[in-house]
């Protein structure tokens, strides 16, 4: 077990739970997310989606006035009113997320008691439910927790075997996935989210589920008080974890060995085939992790057992010991894993060891590169396609790139 | 509550931020909460800047309401100062940090600092980023110089003379994140150059406190961007009796003006006012005979309020564009604006919803959109082309090149952004003619990629719904109009670029007289009727 395991406290610079919004929406487009706050809080997932990009959001933020700030029973009116005025607009919404926000938490603003009265009044038309992203209390990809968790309740109760992924992929990461343990012969393998807000898997004593994010606790934790059952696995990035990760759902379901190698060998020989390039490139050199999605462990140790990096410090925003288990397992013992953070602390670190390569969010990053240190943004994993052993390859030329770019420019 | 898709403004402590970002040896301590720090990503990211904001948060959490919060502003805001060893600190707090009433800046100033602290009152929930922006740089400036005697009873902005030196001004508002600032910052000190006067400070792009210090030795201010200069211009033209300039120098006739009301101020003899004809190429540019086609192109414009301004002042004036929509998001500029529209014999559009402005530029049906980026993204959807001219920022916005909106060089630029988008003159001269040679492919690619084809010119119904366009209650709009072959031929014959437009009045005055089919004999006497 790691030995080298650190706490810091101080400033952080670590997105704040709304940000999940940014590929929730996208992967449920019939569900609309309604965060209750402030005008920080509706130029804050502008800001960091490029909101720019989408003709008509599929978030919005009811931003909180002086006169909500008055009296609370006040608010709760003019919520009814906002989400109403927005059903109006978007009759295609089914589900409907009130998203709570840091001064809507502060101002105590009962988001479940809103819930449930849009819910009586839309009498089924419209799902609401409500999470709280909310800086205060949520990093970052914990707003997918929340919003998973929330949805948790909605489930259909059923006990009929079956594998429920847990977590947002990419469609065709998906498509893969599940093509891939029904040849293994798990015959019904579902995602949870789904793909439509209202297309949502059953969960009852025969789902055994597999998290397809490392940070999903609260979900993980609903979905085992709904009979689920935690199948324990590193996640499912690079070739090793993601073989780790299906081959232990296969033994759960107890598939033979054979047929588990027969259909997961060519996929690891072919990985190593993708890999072979960036690891040459990447074989060596030296990852400052940042803390930001969570995703900083597994990959710390794809980075390391896959590519041959060494690791200078990898940083997590908080460190979820039980679902990290298998993880912290697969890194070195001496590997410096710091929860928490003092960003400036941290960067003193950064500048002192002068890594190859670091990993952190959007506004660290020019800062960094100006220093000149190569940096990949965090928010990228977080968007990108990087699950399963098929994306090994993939993954691994994330980290590369920057690399290579260094190499390429010149300009004497 | 207000529900919002996209916002014009950021809150007020990003105004702040963009103040203490722009000067250099300034620090500001930000009472917010962890996700606040996003901020930061609009200097580095959009900006492209090579250092972060010089911002400490104290990114406080739930766990530590419960616990001492004015404790945790004072380790940050002693940890910041040891740190970063500023010459002024700015202490103020986000939406979050207002609601918990710490007063952060009334903490800092008991900690006997021995530097100059500036507590900032930014209110949340009833001001944005400009406002902050325009507090900040006013408090700053006051915080630093209010100790300094009034001199207003005997500020003579003509004193250069007698003290045998040239005049001297401050150039007072460009900052981070504010359009094109860094260029304009440039041209604008070549052109006072050019007539013999001196830049004494440049606040806050680049200032330093000594830079605030020295502002009261200017004979007269300029008010660069008012969006973010004004009250601070305000208050030195009462407290030391500096006059400053009104005219934001966008454009042939405003930069014109902006140098005779300088002039004039410093008692300088006024300009030659053929300048701008012997130093800017938009006059003749605009006045040659490839710039014909611009007569009467129909302009919508939105932006915040002096880039809105002078787009309109440009767009009617300086080439021959009929204004058909001019707002504002800037509350601040709602009467000047108000004003300009009504001498186009337009209404202003005073909002800062952006599906209102979608609205209400899909109904002025524009040829070129001068706009936000937001606008861009409408003037897409619907298939018209769009120059941006004013913030909020995309990284777009910060070319690597020279490219000024102000002053003579600036005109050049601002020439050449809205006319590019338009198809040029002969090149649409040509297509009319030419257009029924078999060589003419219809659906040709253009510079409007695929939106500029007939079948995606018109806004889809369901977008177009999306966009809260109010129904006329008179027309009959749920009955399916039907285009005859014979109409549909006619309509093909209309250069795509405008087909769009035509085939939505058409429809409309379909509407309006109770026909449900359209030949091309409907689109000749919708034309007539448009055409008076």
């Amino acid at each position: 077990m790691l030995t080298n395991l650190l706490k810091e406290s101080g400033p952080r610079e670590v997105f704040c739970g709304l940000t999940s919004i940014v590929w929730l929406h996208r992967r449920m487009p019939d569900a609309f997310f309604l965060v209750v706050g402030s005008r920080t809080c509706a130029h804050l997932i502008q800001s960091a989606a490029g909101v720019m990009i989408f003709a008509e959001p599929r978030f919005g933020t009811a931003i909180l006035s002086e006169r909500d700030l008055a009296g609370l029973a006040d608010a709760q009116e003019e919520l009814d009113r906002v989400a109403r005025d927005l059903l109006q607009r978007r009759p295609e919404i089914r589900t409907l997320f009130l998203v709570g926000s840091c001064p809507s938490e502060v101002i105590k603003l009962d988001l479940a008691r809103a819930a449930e009265r849009l819910n009586a009044s839309l009498s089924g038309r419209v799902r609401v439910v409500n999470y709280s992203g909310s800086g205060i209390e949520t990093t970052f990809t914990q707003g997918e927790d929340g919003a998973l968790a929330a949805l948790v309740p909605t489930l259909p109760a059923r006990d009929e075997p079956q594998l429920l992924l847990v977590g947002t992929l990419a469609h065709a990461v998906e498509d893969r996935l599940i093509t891939l343990f029904q040849r293994m012969g798990i015959a019904t393998v579902r995602s949870f989210p789904p793909r439509l807000s209202t297309d949502c898997p059953p969960v009852g004593r025969g789902t055994r589920m597999l998290l397809c994010q490392p940070y999903l606790s609260d979900t993980s934790r609903e979905l085992q008080a709904r009979g689920a059952e935690l199948i324990r696995a590193p996640y499912p990035l690079g070739a090793e974890g993601s073989r780790l990760w299906m081959e232990a759902a296969a033994r759960a379901w107890g598939i033979d060995e054979p047929i588990i190698r027969a259909t997961l060998d060519p996929l690891s020989a072919r990985a190593r085939q993708a890999l072979e390039p960036h690891r040459q490139r990447l074989q060596g050199k030296r990852i400052f992790l940042l803390p930001d999605s969570q995703l900083e462990l597994p990959l710390a140790r794809f980075l390391h057992r896959e590519c041959g990096m060494a690791l200078v410090e990898v940083g997590t925003p908080y460190l979820h010991r039980d679902l990290m288990e298998e993880e912290l397992k697969l890194l070195p013992a001496d590997t410096r894993v710091v929860e928490g953070q003092h960003v400036e602390q941290q960067l003193d670190r950064v500048r002192q060891a002068h890594p190859d390569l670091v990993v952190c969010g959007m506004g660290l990053a020019n800062p960094l590169e100006a220093e000149g240190i190569a940096t990949k943004w965090s928010i990228e994993l977080v968007f990108s396609p990087i699950h399963g052993i098929d994306q090994a390859g993939d993954l691994a030329e994330l980290f590369s790139r920057p690399l290579v770019r260094h190499g390429a420019l010149a300009f004497a | 509550m207000d529900l919002t898709l996209w916002t014009y403004e950021g809150p007020p402590h990003v105004g702040a931020m963009r103040i203490a970002a722009s000067m250099e040896g300034v620090h500001f301590v930000l009472h917010a909460p962890q996700g606040d720090t996003y901020a930061d990503l609009l200097f580095t990211m959009i900006e492209r800047r090579d250092r972060r904001p010089p911002v400490t948060y104290t990114t406080f959490q739930a766990r530590d309401l419960s616990g001492d919060t004015a404790e945790l502003v004072k380790r940050h805001v002693r940890e910041a100062v040891d740190r970063f060893q500023p010459d002024a600190l700015l202490v103020g707090e986000s939406c979050t940090a207002e609601l918990i009433q710490d007063q952060p800046g009334a903490l800092a100033a008991g900690m006997g600092l021995e530097l100059p602290v500036v507590s900032l009152e930014l209110p949340a929930y009833s001001k944005k980023e400009n406002w902050g922006a325009a507090e900040t740089l006013y408090q700053l400036v006051r915080g630093l110089l209010q100790h300094l005697r009034p001199g207003s009873t005997d500020h003579d902005p003509c004193a250069w003379r007698r003290q045998e030196r040239r005049p001297r001004v401050n150039l007072i508002g460009p900052s981070l994140l504010g359009f094109r600032c860094r260029d304009d910052v440039l041209e604008i000190r070549r052109l006072l150059e050019a007539h013999g006067i001196e830049v004494n400070a440049v606040v806050p792009l680049a200032a330093r406190v000594t830079d605030v210090e020295r502002l009261p030795l200017a004979d007269a201010n300029v008010c660069l961007v008012p969006e973010v200069a004004e009250p601070c211009c305000t208050w030195l033209e009462r407290h030391f009796g500096q006059p400053f300039t009104r005219t934001v120098p966008i454009g042939i006739g405003a930069t014109t003006d902006f140098l005779k009301e300088l002039h004039s101020l410093l008692g300088l003899e006024a300009p030659d006012p053929r300048e701008a004809q012997r130093q800017s190429r938009l006059p003749w540019y605009a006045a040659s005979v490839d710039s014909t086609y611009l007569t009467g192109k129909r302009v919508f414009i939105f932006g915040d309020g002096s880039h809105a301004l002078a787009a309109a002042r440009i767009a009617q004036q300086e080439l021959g564009f009929t204004v058909v929509g001019l707002g504002t998001y800037s509350r601040e500029m709602a009467r000047p604006v108000r004003a300009a529209a009504r001498e186009l014999g337009l209404e202003a559009l005073i909002t800062d919803d952006y599906l209102s402005v979608e609205a209400a530029m899909a109904d002025a049906a524009p040829e070129l959109v001068l706009g936000t980026q937001m606008e861009r993204h409408s003037a897409k959807r619907l298939g018209i082309p769009c120059a941006v001219i004013s913030t909020p920022m995309h990284v777009q916005d910060v070319p690597a090149r020279y490219a000024p909106q102000m002053g003579w060089e600036g005109a050049n630029v601002i020439f050449d952004s809205w006319v590019h988008p338009l198809m040029m003159g002969l090149e649409e001269h040509l297509i009319g003619m030419f257009r029924h040679d078999f060589e003419f492919v219809d659906d040709q690619p253009s510079h409007l990629g695929h939106l500029g084809s007939a079948d995606t010119a018109k806004p889809s119904g369901s977008d177009f719904d999306a966009a809260g366009s109010e129904p006329d209650p008179a027309a009959n709009l749920n009955v399916e109009l039907q285009w005859t072959r014979d109409g549909e031929a006619e309509l093909k014959k209309i250069p795509f670029f405008v087909r769009g437009k035509v085939k939505r009045n058409t429809e409309c005055f379909a509407r309006q007289q109770g026909k449900y089919q359209i030949d091309s004999e409907t689109l000749y006497d919708a034309k007539a009727h448009f055409n008076t």
